[in-house]
């Protein structure tokens, strides 16, 4: 640092602490030295908010929202604008791109326990910027004012008309109209492009704050602040800079590069990104024949359509996002990573990543028969698993863990004789198996065997 | 767990069918897309103004735009391709109203500037070649991919009329000439003035044209995309060996 | 961290190479955005060149057709306006035209125009912007006795003679802009592209 450069940083710092604040976030901040490619998506996700910023500024000089203008203003952009269909692009695959990267870094903190003391309060904004980003998501969606943007935002919105006594007027509220309209439009626009970002910028200060008070978790799980030298530095830790900004770099350049193959060679992802319906324009008077909504959104599309009442419905989609609040209740297992876990943590994990998927992937389709019961059932066994992280908090007795496997199968038998019908005894009796099935893996192997057993964690980190 | 995994193959076949938004059906018939072709894109351009912008806008697209995405001269495109009297600047638009396309056809003839991607190309080229004589619809013609069009056969003159085949006759996969079997459920009943071979390379060049329309960008898109591969590829090697170089440090 | 020899040299060689050509990615980057602010496709498409038929334009008379959102007027001109414009050059501010940003090269003269009988102006006042009015006729009660046609903005009063120059001691210091035309033919000008002999500004 050069004696001129040094006098205006000291003279800025003298007036507001950027020297310390560049060391205690960037070049003194100690984070873990065994990263892995699951730590890449904190960076990613910070990345793709700038861009979907960045985009979206640019956008909106050309866009207008208004419900006689807007589907021209998108083509208007794609054709007559220079360079037009390339921000539009970017900005369609990033909203998906935040989504996968979003999943990814969730499904990090649920692998390594991140959610776990002292970092509950870490956790818990940034399940306030999951639904923001699924809020800011679905009234982007409704901007481009094709059929889909249409429909979709109308399903959604009655859904809050389920609610009892206040619904109805709720719907009207949130629309400004009886139905989607021109009004709904315009006000989602606006909080779709002002107000919403300032609170997910909000948020995600505040999240790497929260962050940045108690220091990163890692793969292994253990706290590297136990372990410090002379100079009171985790010996296990490394300076976030220069080392993890120059490895992010190469995350970023990986991330860039299949974000572009998608850009410039797929941007529609088979109509998963851009739907083939939304290139109509919306029309009131038409419905598609199949309104999906966008694949983020499925799995807990599939959680509302497993109930039949729509109220519940409702309750059983809003339970399925907001169980993820309490998780650092739930799981008070001190063992933290998964590496040294139990095998049935193993197990138990497993399946609920193969049940979400799978609700995702029924979220896409039409409604049939066995579908429906699928979908129920997938439902069962998304929230079974939070009851089973639970009872792993700790080793239990045998009595209790088949105490508690009996009072699952209790209940989810009842729904079912409560809700059997002649249609549908056969599937349902055939498909009792999956949540039951599971429960016994969970519960009832743990009762007999070792299988529960943690594992001893280390003192250092393993890399 | 027979029936489960039924079931699940079921669903799987009707996401494939179910991402484009059917009409009377999924499509029967099914082409290459061939953008690339910009020979095949300028006769598509030509069939396109001439037997489709009279009752069809493409008011996202501009002359000009598609003069110079397909190597037209601007002359060629004044004196040939413009009949409205708009300028080389303006939009592909048509002077009848929404409102008069209804009470004359029955429908407002939808705009076709991003209908590629709203049905995509087989869609298109099936609804194209299943128009056939039906007496029992409104003005004798009807369509396989929208049964009860308001659609008139606009392109009768090129291919003629097609009249569905009895059970007896598509019973019979006879060769049709090329050694194929001819499964199409369509025979023709009267003669227009393209050959089959031709009426088909006609309707492939229209669709292509369609395609284009759909996404002029698609034309310089990918060859942006390379290059921008190209970049981060060249830009990864010098920040991968950064890297590498800095963790000698950690152990 | 361990104790090894840190080649600083190699560390630099890697950053600098690793930030150049970043910033040259960066800056490749950056094109797209700043492109999407020019003029698109529907503005160059409202901007675009006008033409315009002068076959029924008859002496003395004046049209006004619209360029570029802007009054563009095109006059006739008798040959006894077109003999007196010599005559009240003392009375100009800039009678050869040599304000660079107010014509064409073509119009640096006393003309102002391709061809001396048609007279092609932008109709906007030089002076706060209102569109002054059309006085092709000589001595005019208000004008008085010296006038030989013009224009006069009636906001502020100023005139402008019968080739859009300025008169002296008006409110306006320029004179009227001539906007880039051409001829198609005898009889057709396109308003708002040049002839590349005329060349530009």
């Amino acid at each position: 640092m050069s004696k001129q450069s040094g006098g205006i940083i000291g003279w800025i710092d003298d007036r507001l602490p950027i020297v310390s604040f560049w060391e205690d976030h960037l070049s003194k901040y100690y984070a873990p030295k065994n990263f892995n490619f699951w730590y890449f998506f904190g960076s990613l996700a910070l990345l793709v908010l700038v861009l979907q910023i960045v985009t979206g500024v640019f956008l909106t000089m050309h866009y207008k929202p208004d419900a006689e203008l807007a589907f021209a203003s998108v083509e208007y952009i794609m054709r007559d604008v220079e360079w037009g269909w390339l921000i539009r692009y970017m900005h369609s695959t990033g909203a998906s791109a935040f989504f996968v990267v979003i999943y990814l870094h969730m499904l990090r903190g649920l692998m390594y326990g991140s959610f776990k003391e002292p970092r509950e309060l870490i956790w818990l904004f940034g399940m306030m910027i999951y639904l923001c980003l699924m809020a800011e998501a679905f009234m982007g969606y409704l901007l481009p004012w094709g059929q889909m943007s249409y429909w979709g935002a109308q399903v959604i919105v009655n859904l809050f008309g389920t609610i009892p006594y206040i619904g109805e007027d709720l719907a009207v509220w949130i629309r400004g109209d009886y139905v989607v309209s021109d009004a709904t439009l315009n006000r989602f626009f606006a909080l779709h492009v002002v107000a919403v970002p300032i609170v997910l910028l909000g948020l995600v200060l505040a999240h790497i704050a929260a962050l940045h008070t108690v220091g990163s978790n890692n793969p292994d799980g253990i706290d590297i602040k136990k372990n410090k030298d002379a100079n009171g530095v985790p010996v296990d830790g490394i300076p976030f800079h220069p080392y993890y900004t120059v490895k992010d770099i190469v995350g970023i350049v990986v991330f860039l590069f299949i974000f572009s193959l998608v850009v410039f060679f797929a941007p529609e992802m088979g109509g998963y990104f851009l739907e083939h319906a939304n290139f109509e324009p919306a029309n009131p008077l038409a419905t598609p024949e199949h309104i999906a909504p966008v694949w983020y959104f499925t799995p807990f599309y599939t959680v509302l359509r497993a109930i039949p009442n729509p109220f519940f419905g409702v309750v059983a989609m809003g339970a399925a996002v907001v169980i993820l609040f309490f998780l650092p209740w739930i799981d008070k297992n001190k063992v933290r990573s998964i590496r040294y876990r139990s095998f049935l943590y193993k197990v138990n994990l497993a399946v609920f990543l193969v049940a979400f998927v799978w609700l995702g992937y029924l979220g896409m389709q039409a409604v049939t028969p066995m579908a429906s019961q699928m979908a129920l059932r997938l439902s069962e066994v998304y929230f079974i698993f939070f009851a089973i992280l639970g009872i792993y908090s700790t080793r239990r007795t045998a009595a209790y863990y088949l105490f508690w496997f009996v009072a699952m199968v209790a209940i989810i038998t009842a729904y079912d004789v409560f809700r059997n019908n002649a249609d549908i005894a056969a599937l349902t009796w055939k498909t009792w198996a999956i949540p039951v099935g599971y429960l016994f893996v969970t519960l009832v192997l743990a009762a007999f065997t070792n299988l529960d057993q943690d594992k001893p964690v280390p003192e250092r980190v393993t890399g | 767990m027979k029936n489960l995994i039924k079931s699940i193959c079921l669903t799987t076949l009707l996401v494939s069918t179910s991402a484009w938004a059917a009409g009377g059906g999924g499509p029967i018939f099914h082409m290459n897309v061939d953008t690339g072709n910009q020979k095949s894109l300028q006769r598509g351009a030509k069939t396109f103004v001439n037997y489709c912008l009279s009752c069809h806008s493409a008011a996202f697209s501009r002359y000009n735009r598609v003069a110079a995405d397909l190597g037209i001269s601007e002359a060629n495109m004044r004196e040939n391709m413009i009949f409205t009297g708009a300028k080389l600047g303006d939009t592909m638009t048509v002077a009848m109203t929404a409102q008069q396309g209804k009470a004359w056809f029955g429908a407002t003839p939808p705009d076709l500037s991003v209908k590629a991607r709203a049905r995509g190309a087989d869609w298109l080229y099936s609804f194209l070649k299943t128009f056939y004589i039906d007496d029992s619809a409104a003005r004798g013609i009807n369509n396989k991919m929208l049964p009860g069009t308001s659609m008139p056969h606009v392109l009768w003159e090129l291919q003629g009329f097609q009249a569905l085949k009895t059970a007896d006759e598509h019973s019979d996969h006879g060769d049709d000439g090329h050694g194929a079997a001819n499964h199409s459920p369509f025979k023709l009943a009267v003669a227009g003035q393209q050959t089959e071979e031709e009426y088909d390379r006609t309707i492939k060049d229209l669709v292509n044209f369609l395609v284009y329309l759909a996404e002029p960008a698609q034309l310089q898109r990918k060859s942006v995309g390379v290059g921008v591969l190209f970049f981060l590829f060249a830009f990864g090697i010098f920040a991968y060996y950064l890297k590498k170089e800095y963790w000698k440090d950690v152990h | 961290m361990s104790e090894h020899e840190i080649d600083t040299g190699r560390r630099k060689m890697l950053t600098v190479s690793a930030s150049v050509v970043g910033a040259v990615g960066g800056a490749a980057a950056l094109v797209p955005f700043v492109s999407t602010m020019s003029p698109s496709a529907k503005a160059l498409a409202a901007g675009a060149p006008v033409e315009v038929d002068i076959s029924k334009l008859e002496v003395g008379q004046k049209i006004q057709v619209e360029w570029r959102r802007k009054p563009v007027w095109i006059v006739r001109r008798s040959q006894e306006m077109i003999s007196a414009l010599g005559e009240v050059e003392s009375k100009l501010r800039d009678p050869d035209s040599e304000a660079l940003d107010m014509q064409p090269a073509f119009a640096r003269n006393a003309n102002r125009s391709l061809k001396p009988e048609v007279l092609v102006l932008v109709g906007i006042c030089t002076h706060l912007g209102c569109s002054p009015t059309f006085r092709p006729e000589l001595a005019p009660a208000d004008l008085g006795a010296d006038w030989k046609g013009g224009f006069y903005c009636p906001c502020h009063g100023s005139l402008f003679d019968i080739s859009g120059r300025v008169y002296k001691n008006v409110p306006a210091n320029n004179n009227l802009e001539v906007p880039p035309y051409k001829y198609l033919s005898d009889n057709v000008l396109l308003i708002g592209e040049l002839d590349e002999e005329q060349g530009a500004v």
